[in-house]
């Protein structure tokens, strides 16, 4: 939760960072928390923060 | 609060001429105006050296880590505060100290008394009660020592050290307002966007001399992860990304610790307020667990205990 707020606090967007326990039982809820993160994901758009650009070598 | 000095060298010279200690922590006035040095004393007859007054504000518990003798240390409210913690972390115990507390009356901040003379020189600086004077080449201004306080030191709540062997004076008030976090806030309801600007245009004049590490007691680990090479875990250049990676890990790495005490921003050559990511943890945690580091030698920090009750709602 701190880390989170932390990440968020600094201009993370919100949706950007999931947390979840699956336990290797819970097929069904690990296929769930997949689509629910892909698609909050696919919403925001590609990362820009906290993205590290390639060197540029003049 | 110059007038502690004379109590502070009786006292070293008390504990060492008796061996009730094998060094004295203290300081000794700076070389630069407003600079004091932290000073480490063995021989009973160099007491001279040790002086106080409002520019003591690096930590002196950064060098207790590890120690084997036995230590006299001289404590402000937070520095008493980092002391507790370095003892539940193992890395002091308490029979080897014998702290001199002072009821702290707060640190001056020197960069702000260098903006109020409009950055000339100051080649002297004298504390007189609540005021103080600096004295350059062609100058001299007195000011009231309130208006300059460092902005931890402005809302501190425990300026009396919490864990002493001796008091130099009586216990002063703490901040009382219920606005300590009005910083941290203010950035709280600013957007997403807008505070990934605020932080990045923070730190982009940072030029990773770890100097907000090193001053910073919570900081001691043998081999810090910055300065790690196999695995590497943050890039060593002053790319932004890089930049950010190593301040939000040195901020985390203080979560549930960290005191307050300025050190870390004192330090800083570039003038980065570095306390703008540790506050914010320290908010949270107050907030989430009800905890404010070093406060007493019972309790476990929270990142160190599981309740069941600790709060998961952001675990799906
Ligand atoms: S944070 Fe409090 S105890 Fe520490 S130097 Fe400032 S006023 Fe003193
Ligand atoms: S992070 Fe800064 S304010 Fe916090 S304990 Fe370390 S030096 Fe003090
Ligand atoms: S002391 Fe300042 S410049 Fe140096 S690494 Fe820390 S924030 Fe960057």
């Amino acid at each position: 939760m701190l880390l989170k707020n932390l990440l968020e606090h600094i201009g993370l967007e919100p949706g950007r960072l999931h947390f979840s326990w699956i336990s290797s039982a819970e097929a069904a809820k690990f296929v769930e928390v997949a689509n629910e993160v892909n698609q909050v994901v696919e919403e925001l758009g590609p990362a820009r923060f906290l993205v590290k650009r390639k060197a540029r070598v003049a | 609060m110059l007038h502690y000095t004379e109590k502070i060298r009786e006292i070293a010279g008390r504990l060492l001429k008796q061996g009730v200690v094998d060094v004295f922590i203290g300081y000794r006035k700076g070389s630069v105006p407003m600079m004091n040095n932290p000073l480490l004393i063995r021989d009973p007859g160099s007491t001279d050296l040790l002086y106080w007054d409002s520019n003591c504000a690096l930590n002196l518990c950064n060098y207790l880590t590890g120690r084997k003798d036995r230590i006299g240390i001289v404590a402000t409210g937070c520095v008493s505060r980092n002391i507790v913690t370095h003892i539940v972390e193992n890395q002091i115990s308490r029979s080897q100290l014998y702290v001199v507390g002072i009821p702290c009356t707060g640190m001056i901040s020197h960069r702000a008394v260098i903006r109020a003379v409009g950055g000339r020189e100051i080649i002297e600086f004298e504390e007189q009660g609540e005021r103080f004077l600096v004295r350059g080449r062609d100058f001299e201004e007195i000011f009231e020592k309130n208006d300059f306080l460092q902005s931890n030191c402005a809302v501190c709540r425990y300026p009396n050290p919490v864990l002493y062997d001796e008091m130099l004076g009586e216990r002063v008030p703490g901040y009382e307002g219920d606005d300590v976090y009005r910083d941290v806030e203010k950035v709280e309801q600013m957007s997403s966007e807008d505070r990934r600007g605020f932080f990045s245009r923070m730190i982009s004049r940072c030029i990773r001399c770890y100097a907000c590490r090193d001053a910073c007691p919570l900081c001691y680990c043998p081999t810090c992860f910055v300065d790690e090479s196999r695995p590497q875990w943050v890039g060593k250049s002053i790319d932004p990304v890089d930049t950010m990676t190593f301040h939000l890990l040195r901020a985390f790495h203080c979560a549930g610790r960290c005191t307050d005490c300025g050190a870390c921003e004192r330090a800083c050559p570039m003038g980065i307020p570095v306390r703008q990511f540790t506050k914010k943890l320290n908010k949270d945690v107050q907030e989430l667990f009800s905890w404010e580091a070093g406060l007493g030698l019972e309790q476990r920090p929270p990142l160190d205990v599981y309740r069941q009750d600790d709060y998961d709602g952001f675990i799906r």
